[in-house]
């Protein structure tokens, strides 16, 4: 039941008060570090400070040894034979016999205050043996590289590649070579980019309780209870419904939240404790350190085009690495970065490389953002070797619905082109520019993700709704949860609580992540209340003597479907639930589901800098994103989405990286030198919402979260070549590396 | 470590804690007074997650040590809606949706009011500057810069 083309919704479209604002302007909302329990123990972590090296031994006599030390876990301490994924998240989680990166976890430890928890932690004696380390991706691949892991790779990778390469994926379609030949001019470059962290405010932070008898319950700040639940109790070898995990408030997430990092130590230290609650928070450097930044990235891109700017073929070869565990993103940077474009031939290959690092995590369409700016980089260059408008181009171009897509399938219903015509009319198209400044435009592609979804909804005795869902509310998803409630059930707005419900509560539920909490919980929410409008009017029926099928639902009451039904007087949802004790019993709707339909989203962005020759400081004058959202629900905060996903681009183009010295050790794990953009580094991010429906959702949700954090790198990159005439292929694009490359020209 | 007695004023309330002279007030505020509305997101006086005001100065509570609060008048984010009635801030910050995960939303709303407190007007670059050291991941800064400028309009009554 699509509602395209209806522009005249009650509720949809609209900007309320987000339910859960009042929690969180007063404090009263509780994250993950705010919550307590009463006996409760607080445990710390004793992490490796070296790249690579061998245990030889963990002596915790000394820390045992002090008053109020209560429990100590290593390895020892978990189950063994496990395998795949299990086995990789079993090993991030505490080191078995070698610590793979600086940071992993070695050994925990539980005590009764978090000082001491800390003191203690100090006085485990671990004994390392060095190991030659890689940090680097091309260098990881190198056959001289140290060996990470041998058999990690799968059957993926062609034979005589180094051990280090873990997978391999190779795709495309038409004839490359000859593409090329039609071209008038190809172009082939190198680019890079640098590990990123996902930077949410708020460090991992768990409490867990696990007895003897294997019951526990876990209280934790995460994009999915049920993925911390499942990978809990296969890293501790628990049965999973015997779990129970809970979801505090999230102090951001950006996928970096999916996983589990420490929350198996909180229950091995809990259950060894003889079952008292444990809280573990991390430390800022603990958690960049130690918990998932998205892969660095080496590249080389090859593109064809005619001199009016037809694309005619294009080659990209990827190279990850994602940390010292198989998952680099690097299939999602090549589905990605050819996505925008309709091109005859493409061939793609990517290899997947381990490397000392932290084990990667999701971050906000990940891989996006590097296949982005590889891609978008190249075009932009070749287009002013041209002399072509770089728009026009990427217009001329465009994937369109029924287009078959750089990876394989054939777009269904996209809205690229629109997001290119709205950036084109956009005003700041037309502002001018002064010395030292350029403008950058760039799109960039993610796809949207349906998963196991679970809702339920029940009428309470006056009338409103509690709608309970299993995806974290991270970016004001209750209220636009709530909104779809209320439109169709016909009530307010006000009428309407979302409650974010832990495991024992719904089915299995995945995150909120792939850009789908308000496409597939919204979806499930609507058929969840479409089966409570049901029952409603089967109720009716029955009291009216009537059909249930001569009963409908129109705004908020139940009414005769037409004359030959018979006449009766609206019957008020209030009136409804106010017998339905009489009349049945509870009221309630449920859906689960693995949501098909899902909606993916183009953006456009439109950037100007202005370069200063002398400190090589980018300054961002003004900023658009254009996005397709299918449609805004509710428009504030799909804005939102849009702003926060370019801004963390323009720290990702500009500022944050991963910084490694030659031990292999991280050398900015804290905020002073991992610096994340902040309020003076930036202008007011202007937003447009283009609303090309999605016909697979019943109010034409496209996921909004993930895309707009891809074009901003290529976009920024193209920015500042236009305002320096020097073209940067490796982020980020720092003052140093300005400054350098403008010396060498003058000097030159 | 032996602990230190200290007293001291937070809300106007007057309070009592034992602390361990290593604690930063921050600990204080969130393990000895339950005052979780603070939060810590970096330790290092970085993100400003953990603003409060001691004697009416804007400080990173990360920064301070817990002992170092006695004698002293402490506000904090749970004092900034008086009488049952949010604070405009508060308020503008919802209707702006200037906030998506929240978290350092108390740590920004107590700055804002620092600045506000001394300057009713402020241009948006003297916004941006004034709270340069409060991180948000979330927002872009965008809609927060606008609900800052909104409620020190309405308070001025130019809204």
């Amino acid at each position: 039941m699509a509602k395209d083309n209806v522009n005249e919704f009650r509720l949809i479209g609209t900007r309320p008060d987000r339910p859960d604002g009042l929690d969180k302007v007063t404090g009263r909302a509780r994250y993950g570090a705010d919550i307590s329990a009463a006996n409760m123990l607080h445990a710390a972590v004793v992490r490796s400070p070296h790249a690579h090296a061998r245990i030889v031994k963990i002596d915790a006599t000394k820390a045992l040894a002090l008053d109020g030390v209560k429990a100590v876990v290593t390895r020892a301490d978990f189950p063994t034979g496990l395998t795949g994924e299990d086995w990789n998240l079993q090993e991030n989680t505490i080191a078995g016999d070698v610590a793979l990166y600086d940071g992993h976890a070695v050994a925990a430890i539980a005590a009764t205050s978090a000082l001491l928890a800390k003191d203690a932690a100090k006085l485990i004696d671990v004994e390392y043996e060095l190991l030659p380390h890689v940090t680097d991706v091309d260098k990881a691949m190198a056959p001289d590289a140290p060996i990470i892991r041998q058999g990690a790779a799968d059957a993926s990778v062609p034979e005589g590649l180094h051990p280090n390469v873990v997978k391999y994926i190779e795709f495309g379609h038409g004839d490359v070579d000859d593409g090329f030949a039609k071209a008038d001019l190809v172009m082939e470059r190198h680019y890079k980019t640098e590990a990123a962290h996902q930077g949410y405010i708020e460090p991992h932070a768990c409490l867990g309780q696990l007895g003897e008898d294997g019951k526990g319950d876990m209280w934790v700040c995460t994009q999915g209870h049920w993925y911390i639940r499942r990978m809990c109790a296969a890293v501790l070898g628990l049965e999973g419904s015997q779990l129970r995990v809970t979801p505090s408030e999230i102090g951001g997430g950006f996928g970096g939240k999916t996983t589990i990092f420490m929350e198996p130590l909180a229950l091995a230290l809990s259950r060894k404790a003889g079952g008292r609650p444990v809280k573990l928070v991390m430390s800022r450097s603990e958690v960049l350190r130690a918990t998932g930044p998205t892969a660095s990235a080496s590249m080389d891109v090859k593109l064809g085009m005619t001199k009016d700017g037809m694309l005619t073929a294009g080659k990209a070869n990827f190279r990850m690495q994602g940390g010292a565990f198989p998952g680099s993103p690097v299939d999602f940077a090549l589905y990605c970065g050819f996505a925008s474009y309709q091109i005859p031939a493409l061939f793609h290959q990517g290899y997947d490389v381990i490397a000392n690092r932290p084990k990667c995590a999701a971050y906000r369409a990940p891989g996006a953002p590097m296949g982005a700016f590889a891609v978008e980089s190249l075009l932009d260059e070749m287009c002013a070797e041209l002399g072509l408008d770089p728009l026009d181009v990427r217009l001329k171009n465009a994937s369109v619905e029924g287009s078959k897509s750089s990876y394989g399938p054939k777009f269904g219903s996209i809205g690229l082109v629109e997001t290119l015509e709205a950036a084109k009319a956009h005003p700041n198209m037309l502002a001018p520019l002064g010395p030292n400044q350029g403008r950058g435009i760039a799109t960039g592609y993610w796809f949207n993700h349906g998963g196991d979804t679970s809702v339920s909804a029940a009428l309470s005795e006056d009338g409103t709704l509690q709608v309970s869902v299993g995806t974290p509310d991270i970016g004001g998803s209750r209220a636009s949860i709530a909104l779809m409630a209320a439109e169709t059930m016909g009530i307010p707005y006000e009428n309407v609580r979302v409650n974010i419900v832990e495991t024992g509560a719904l089915g299995v539920n995945e995150p909120t992540h792939g850009s789908r909490a308000t496409f597939a919980s919204g979806k499930a929410t609507v058929e969840a209340v479409q089966g409570i409008i049901k029952e409603m009017c089967r109720r009716v029926a029955s009291e009216w003597d009537i059909d249930p099928e001569a009963v409908t639902w129109v705004d908020g009451s139940a009414q005769p479907a037409g004359p030959n039904a018979g006449k009766f007087p609206p019957m008020s949802i209030a009136e409804i639930a106010g017998k339905m004790s009489e009349t049945g019993g509870p009221i309630a709707g449920h859906c689960e589901t693995v949501p098909e339909g899902v909606g993916a989203s183009f953006g456009t962005h439109v950037v100007d800098v202005e370069v200063d020759p002398e400190t090589g400081y980018t300054k961002i004058l003004r900023y658009v994103v254009v996005q397709d959202a299918g449609r805004a629900i509710h428009p504030a905060y799909v804005e939102g989405q849009y702003q926060g996903g370019a801004v963390q681009g323009i720290g990702w183009a500009l500022n944050e990286e991963y910084i490694y010295d030659d031990m292999g050790r991280l050398q900015n794990p804290i905020f002073l030198d991992y610096r994340v953009p902040v309020a003076s580094d930036l202008p007011m991010i202007d937003t447009v919402i283009v609303e090309v429906p999605n016909p697979g959702h019943p109010y034409g949700v496209r996921g909004v979260g993930e895309t707009g954090i891809a074009p901003p790198l290529p976009a920024i990159a193209n920015a500042v070549a236009a305002a320096t005439g020097e073209r940067f292929y490796h982020l980020p694009i720092t003052p140093v590396k300005i400054v350098a490359a403008l010396n060498a020209r003058n000097d030159s | 470590m032996s602990k230190i007695h200290v007293t001291t004023t937070v809300n106007n309330e007057v309070v009592e804690f034992l602390a361990d002279p290593r604690e930063t007030l921050l600990d204080c505020l969130r393990d000895r007074l339950d005052l979780t509305g603070t939060k810590e997101g970096c330790g290092t006086g970085d993100c400003g997650a953990c603003s409060v005001t001691v004697d009416g100065t804007l400080v990173c509570s990360c920064l301070v040590l817990g002992v170092e609060a006695e004698g002293a008048k402490i506000e904090t984010i749970e004092n900034m809606a008086q009488d049952g009635a949010l604070h405009p801030l508060q308020r503008k910050f919802i209707e702006h949706a200037a906030l998506q995960c929240g978290f350092c939303t108390p740590g920004i709303l107590v700055a804002a009011k620092a600045l506000l407190d001394k300057t009713p007007d402020p241009t948006e670059t003297e916004v941006r500057y004034w709270l340069a050291g409060n991180l948000c991941r979330c927002t872009g800064y965008d809609k927060i810069i606008r609900a800052v400028m909104d409620a020190a309009a309405e308070m001025r009554g130019a809204a």
